[in-house]
Order: structure tokens, then C-alpha cells, then sequence
């Protein structure tokens, strides 16, 4: 091997500087990166035009003339592409959101069967994990929406649970409510429960720091969210009318229904990751010293407190950053509705609206623009959690 | 009671205490420690009565083996006479059946490639790896034909042999790709830095649908005038970038891991980056990654079912399409049971060989 200072030719002198190295390897790999992009560009202006396309996002606003089986907001056919992506858009969060609240409930309750020491709950959890994990999401999925569609009865034998709910191959209808016009006093009572909540949690933390007395936080919080407003709703006389779903022929009339690819997709989501949950929520666990568990015992701390005040809280923060990507991965996941014809936003406006207005390039666009938007705010959200539950140094 | 005495050291060991060893002892211990175990216990012995029967019933008692239409088989049972009649179809999908064998041998050899590969007591490994490094072109000559053989249109592949390729070749370049990728995001320089870290962020925060979309319908708009290139190879691109961006953030994690020291202790032995990465800091950083990147390959293997949304036909397309079979109606569950097995013994044999080598190459720093 030469040394640098053997050298006498410049351009290997400079080569073999650090410095100069650097920023000549920067310079080719920045020509080739800008080269590989003005390549591919250029090839899309070109075959575009070719064809007489443009890039244009107008056909946002022309009339999408299909309809959505689903949708939370007021949509008919007449409505805009743009409202189509928005109706998509609300169906993709509703699954995610309540996907992810299932996932983590089943997730934890995994977890602690995972080690349990009761043999038989530890087998089953691990039978269940390896099964869930094992198997691709989108055949959970296409299985459970199999299912659904076969094993459930017509809406004529329903299953029915007291005249109000019913389970069928057509989804299970339940009463929708009417607000009356008092309505918004009880709406306005759970807002005050809930700020009561904030401002009580805090202020018996307070407390607690300066004088150590206990007050039973939970207890009188969830009186003030729950019984408040049940009480302002009976004394204002019901102010919500129930529309009842009834047999009419062959359907169900009236009321609401939640539709089978809706339950196929959120309950194979929230199966699937459960699965991965549990075993992150497990690892964590187990990650905490059991001198922790001993120390606190030995402090004549109960059981149950242990676990709540010295086992998790430290767990949380081993937990977190894993329980983070699959939040991300449940999300990204959603987008397998396609598969069942749940009508999220790879279905609206990247499937009909992009079959129907041939804007292929736009519509890819948004509906990546829209996943990486969700992923940056989960991400977000959950590292601003973590940074709250992380150890604080001096 | 006679009183035997013995030397020092050659009393016979005594039984153990009778309430420690023993069925009943296990039972009390496992099973019925406490109340709310033996509750907790009750329950699910009630719950694991109530699905189990039923199951078995369904699955293997009164199922029906043979039959040519869904009338053949019984009511009440599985009806798996049409996996048993369409065998061959989830296998290899469309692929000429007078040229199958191709597809067995191109199988054999991988199997023979992959245990070069995974297996290092194997003799003549030196030989098996430069095997195992042809075998990739090999395998798409046997299967794609060409060069004497009669050619193969790819539109034919499907069923678990369209898995295993899609699988395979993902698994064969993503981890290449991938360390590459973290290597560049941990680089000193810039702008490799960062577009390392726009192309890995990027990549990770759409789903592969999208991508397998963009690969399927857009992907001519990028390319020059008039070239068009196989589906299957578009997406097998597709699928190795996406696996790529998560194996390089699990090999990121790894070399993260790593004390500073190593690379700087292998920069004052004069090594060379090239050198340093080499022989001192991915050998450790890869160790360290494994499980990580045994789980990427198994959820990239799982992902390869994605590809059914864009018409091509694994064995979970080939189900999805005939379920729809108006001979065969109603057979969704038997179907996908069906490649849910196979995809269950593929990954979870995947994690067990993650586990085997974590055991094998841990050198007792693992703490």
C-alpha cells in the first residue's frame, strides 16, 4: 500500500485525501442521482404527451357517479371525485383507528396470557401468536370475509338479539339514533365530564406530591364522563329517539348497519397484529429486571399496584417504539380492503376514480401523498408519547 | 426402623419428596396453583371443548376426499375433494404440465442451493456455495425456458411455485440492497445520506399496493418510448426495493449497536472503509440483526400474496378465483385453511432456523 505523501501525481494526491474524496464520490453520486430523475421525468413528459395527457388535478371536481356502500358523510353519485376520496379517506381512519384500539386490547391481554403460570392460557396464547403470525394478513382477511358471507344466515333467519340487533350475512344492523333537539346539553355534559376528568387527575396529583393523601382518581372520574351525562340524559327525557331495524322482505329497513367487510377487514387486522403486540407487550415485560418486581414487594406494595406503578410504566418505554410500527404496519395494511371491496381510499380514488377518469398518475399521487401523511402523524403522535414516557435523566 | 450407617459420600441419593414429582404434582402446579387459576383453567378447557370436537369433525371426519363438484361432497363436513382435484393447479398454476418437470428440478436444486446456504456441515460446501451463487440464473433458465429449452411465458407461473419465486428472489437481493442502504444512511456524505434516507422513508410509509399498483399500470410512463418489460419481473423489482427499505432499517439497528470503538480500533489498524466494513463491523452487525431480518423475509414472503391484487396468481389468487367456481360454491374456508397451512409451515419453519442460528452463533456476549 502507497502512502498519500509518496505520491507526486496531483489528481491521486487528491484522491487520497480524505476531504476531497468525499466530495468528489458526493459529486458523481449527486450527477447520477439528478441524471436518473431528469431521465425518468422526461420519459413520463414524453409518453404523456404522446398520448395527449397532462398532469391535472381538476377532475377532482367533476362528478364521480358511482356510489359507496359505506359513508360517514352526506355522498351520492352526483357528489365530486374529491368527495369520494374524503368519504375513502374516513373509511380507511375508521378501520385504522378502531383497528388499532382492538389490536392493542388483545395485544396486552396476549401478552400477559404469554406468561402467565397457568400452562394451559401460555399454550393457547402461543398456539394463537404463531398461528396469527405465520399466516399472510390479506388471507386472514379474505378468510374471515369468507366466513362471514357463508356460515352467517340470510337476513331472514338472523341471528336475533332482542328485537334491536341482528347478525346476518348482510352485516349486523343495529338502532340509529335521532338526535332531538335537546341533545346538545348531554353532548355538552360529556365535555364538561371530561374536562371535570383532566383538571380532577391533576389537581389529586398535586395533592398526592404535597400531602400523600390518595383520592380514588378513577372511581370519581369515570362518574363524572359515564353518570353525569347519563343523568342529564333522563332528566331532559330520552332527548335521542332510536330508529329500530326491522325485516322488511327480504332487507333490513331503518337503523344502521355495520357491513361485512367492514367487521372481515377490522376483526383480521386486529386479529393479525394482536398477534405481534403480544409478543412485543411479552419481550417488554420480561425486559424489566425482577429485582424491580422484588424491591417493590419487599416495599410492602400490593400486587396489583406492582404491575401498575413499578412493572409497566417501565415496560411502556421497552414497548413503545416496536408498538409503534405496527400501529404503522396495521394503518399501511387497511389498504388490503381492496381485496374484499371495503370502500377505503385505495379503493375510491385509486380504483374506480382512477378506472373511471384514466388519471393514473394523479390518483397514485394522492393516495401515496395520503399514506405517507397518515404514517408521518402516527409516527409523530407516537414519539411524542414516548418522549413523555421515557426516563428522565439528569 | 434399622439404622444403616454409610462412609462419608456413599449414601445412595434418596427418591424426592413425593408431592413434587409426578402427573398430579404437574397439574397442581401448571394448572391449579390458585383459585383464579383453576377458574381461569376450567374455562378454557370449557372453551378449548366447545371449538376442538367440532373442528376435528369438520376438518377430518366428515370430510369428503373425492369428488368432482361441490354436490360430491357431504354436508357438514369440509369439502376437500376440490383441493384434492385441483392439486395441481395451486402448484404451478398454469405452467404447461408436459413441462412441470422443469419445475420440480428447478425446486430440487433450490432445495440443494438453499442447504448449501443454510446448513454449514454439509461436505464439499466450498463447491455447494459457488453452486448456490449460479443457482439463481439456473432457476429462471429452467423455468423461463430459452437457450434449447422450450420458452415459457411468465403469465403462465402461478400457485406456491409463484410464491417461492417471488419469495426466493426478494430474499436473494433485498439483503444486498438493504445493507447497502443502511450503510449509505449511516455515511458521512451528505447527500448520499440523504437520499438513503428519502428513498428507505419514502418506501416505508406507503403500503405495497400501492407500489405493486405503480409497477403494474405506470411503470411504462418512466420508462423510454416504446419498452415495455414483463409483469412478473416489474414486480419482483417492486417487491425486492420494498423489502430492501426494512431490511436496511433492521441492519441500521445493528449497526447502531455496535460501540464506536470497533470501527475506530479497525481505522487505526489502517484498514480501509471497504476493509473495515467487511471483516470488522457488518460480520457483528448482521450477527446482532438476524432475528430482525429473518422477519423481514418472513413478511416479505407474506407479502408476495399481495400480488393477487394486480391479476397475478399465487395460491391465494388461485383460491380467490375459484372460489368463485359455480361447481364448486361455498368453498372459501376449505380453500384458504388450505394455503394457510402451507404459508404456516414455510414461515414458521423460517423462524425456527432464525431461532437455530441465533443459539448457534451467539459467542456468549449476549447479555
Amino acid at each position: 500500500m502507497s502512502t498519500p505523501t509518496s505520491n507526486t501525481n496531483p489528481l491521486l494526491r487528491a484522491w487520497y485525501d480524505k476531504e476531497t474524496r468525499s466530495i468528489i464520490v458526493q459529486i458523481i453520486a449527486a450527477a447520477l442521482i439528478l441524471a436518473f430523475f431528469s431521465f425518468i421525468i422526461n420519459n413520463a413528459v414524453v409518453n404523456l404527451s404522446n398520448i395527449g395527457k397532462d398532469i391535472n388535478f381538476s377532475f377532482l371536481w367533476d362528478d364521480a357517479s358511482y356510489d359507496i356502500n359505506q359513508h360517514l358523510i352526506e355522498y351520492s353519485s352526483t357528489s365530486s371525485h374529491f368527495r369520494a376520496m374524503i368519504v375513502g379517506l374516513i373509511n380507511t381512519l375508521l378501520v385504522a383507528v378502531a383497528g388499532i384500539v382492538l389490536a392493542t386490547i388483545l395485544g396486552f391481554l396476549l401478552g400477559v396470557m404469554r406468561l402467565s403460570s397457568n400452562w394451559l392460557t401460555q399454550k393457547i396464547a402461543y398456539v394463537y401468536i404463531e398461528y396469527m403470525r405465520n399466516v399472510p394478513v390479506l388471507l386472514h382477511i379474505l378468510l374471515l370475509h369468507g366466513l362471514i358471507i357463508t356460515s352467517l344466515p340470510r337476513p331472514k333467519g338472523s341471528y336475533n338479539f332482542g328485537d334491536t340487533f341482528f347478525l346476518n350475512n348482510r352485516g349486523f344492523q343495529m338502532p340509529s339514533p335521532e338526535f332531538q333537539s335537546l341533545f346538545w346539553v348531554v353532548s355538552g355534559s360529556v365535555v364538561g365530564g371530561l374536562a371535570f376528568a383532566w383538571w380532577f387527575s391533576r389537581h389529586a396529583q398535586k395533592v398526592q406530591d404535597t400531602t400523600g393523601k390518595a383520592y380514588p382518581v378513577a372511581l370519581i372520574n369515570i362518574a363524572a364522563i359515564v353518570l353525569l351525562p347519563l343523568v342529564v340524559y333522563f332528566i331532559l327525557g330520552s332527548p335521542i329517539e332510536w330508529d329500530v331495524p326491522a325485516l322488511k322482505g327480504f332487507n333490513f329497513k331503518g337503523g344502521m348497519v355495520i357491513r361485512p367487510e367492514f367487521i372481515a377487514l377490522w376483526l383480521a387486522l386486529s386479529l393479525y397484529t394482536a398477534a405481534f403486540i403480544g409478543e412485543i407487550v411479552r419481550a417488554g415485560i420480561v425486559a424489566i429486571d425482577h429485582g424491580q418486581t422484588e424491591a417493590a414487594q419487599a416495599l410492602g406494595i400490593s400486587n396489583s399496584r406492582v404491575l401498575n406503578l413499578v412493572v409497566i410504566p417501565q415496560a411502556l418505554r421497552v414497548i413503545i417504539p416496536p408498538l409503534t410500527s405496527q400501529y404503522l404496519n396495521l394503518a399501511k395494511n387497511s389498504s388490503l380492503a381492496l381485496a374484499i371491496g371495503y370502500m377505503d381510499v385505495v379503493a375510491t380514488i385509486g380504483g374506480i376514480s382512477l378506472n373511471q377518469t384514466g388519471r393514473e398518475m394523479e390518483c397514485m399521487l394522492i393516495v401515496m401523498g395520503i399514506y405517507l401523511a397518515i404514517s408521518l402523524i402516527i409516527s409523530s403522535g407516537m414519539n411524542w408519547y414516548n418522549n413523555r414516557m421515557q426516563l428522565v435523566e439528569r | 426402623m434399622t439404622k444403616e450407617t454409610y462412609a462419608p459420600g456413599t449414601h445412595p441419593s434418596l427418591p424426592p419428596p413425593k408431592n413434587t414429582v409426578g402427573v398430579i404434582y404437574w397439574l397442581k402446579e401448571n394448572l391449579f396453583s390458585s383459585a383464579t387459576n383453576s377458574i381461569v383453567t376450567l374455562v378454557s378447557i370449557y372453551l378449548l371443548y366447545l371449538a376442538l370436537p367440532s373442528a376435528i369433525n369438520w376438518l377430518f371426519i366428515d370430510a369428503t376426499y373425492v369428488g368432482t363438484t361441490r354436490k360430491d361432497c357431504a354436508p357438514g363436513g369440509a369439502c376437500l375433494a376440490f383441493i384434492v382435484e385441483r392439486f395441481n393447479l395451486f402448484v404451478y398454476g398454469f405452467y404447461p404440465a408436459e413441462l412441470r418437470w422443469r419445475v420440480n428440478l428447478a425446486t430440487l436444486l433450490l432445495v440443494v442451493a438453499g442447504a448449501a446456504v443454510l446448513w454449514d456441515k454439509i461436505p464439499a460446501r466450498k463447491q455447494m456455495l459457488k453452486f448456490a451463487m449460479v443457482y439463481p440464473f439456473i432457476g429462471a433458465w429452467l423455468l423461463t425456458g430459452g437457450f434449447g429449452l422450450e420458452p415459457v411465458s411468465t403469465h403462465l407461473f402461478g400457485g406456491l411455485m409463484l410464491t417461492l419465486i417471488i419469495g426466493v428472489t426478494g430474499i436473494v437481493f433485498s439483503l444486498p440492497l438493504g445493507i447497502l442502504l443502511a450503510l449509505g444512511r449511516q455515511s458521512d456524505l451528505p447527500i448520499i445520506k440523504y437520499f438513503c434516507v428519502g428513498f428507505i422513508e419514502f418506501i416505508r410509509g406507503v403500503p405495497l399496493i400501492t407500489l405493486l399498483f405503480v409497477a403494474s399500470t405506470m411503470l411504462s410512463y418512466f420508462l423510454p418510448p416504446g419498452t415495455t418489460f414483463d409483469l412478473l419481473m416489474r414486480v419482483l423489482i417492486m417487491v425486492t426495493l420494498f423489502a430492501s427499505a426494512y431490511m436496511a432499517e433492521v441492519i441500521r439497528g445493528g449497526l447502531q449497536a455496535l460501540p464506536k470503538g470497533q470501527l475506530e480500533a479497525a481505522e487505526s489498524l489502517g484498514l480501509n472503509y471497504g476493509q473495515a466494513m467487511r471483516f470488522i463491523i457488518l460480520p457483528q452487525a448482521l450477527k446482532i440483526s438476524i432475528p430482525g431480518i429473518v422477519n423481514t423475509f418472513i413478511g416479505l414472503y407474506k407479502d408476495s400474496t399481495l400480488v393477487i391484487v394486480i391479476g397475478l396468481l399465487d395460491p391465494l389468487g388461485i383460491g380467490r378465483a375459484s372460489v368463485a367456481d359455480s361447481a364448486w360454491l361455498g368453498l372459501s374456508t376449505e380453500v384458504y385453511l388450505f394455503v394457510a397451512v402451507f404459508f404456516f409451515i414455510s414461515c414458521f419453519g423460517m423462524a425456527r432456523y432464525s431461532l437455530y442460528l441465533e443459539n448457534k452463533l451467539n459467542t456468549g456476549h449476549k447479555r
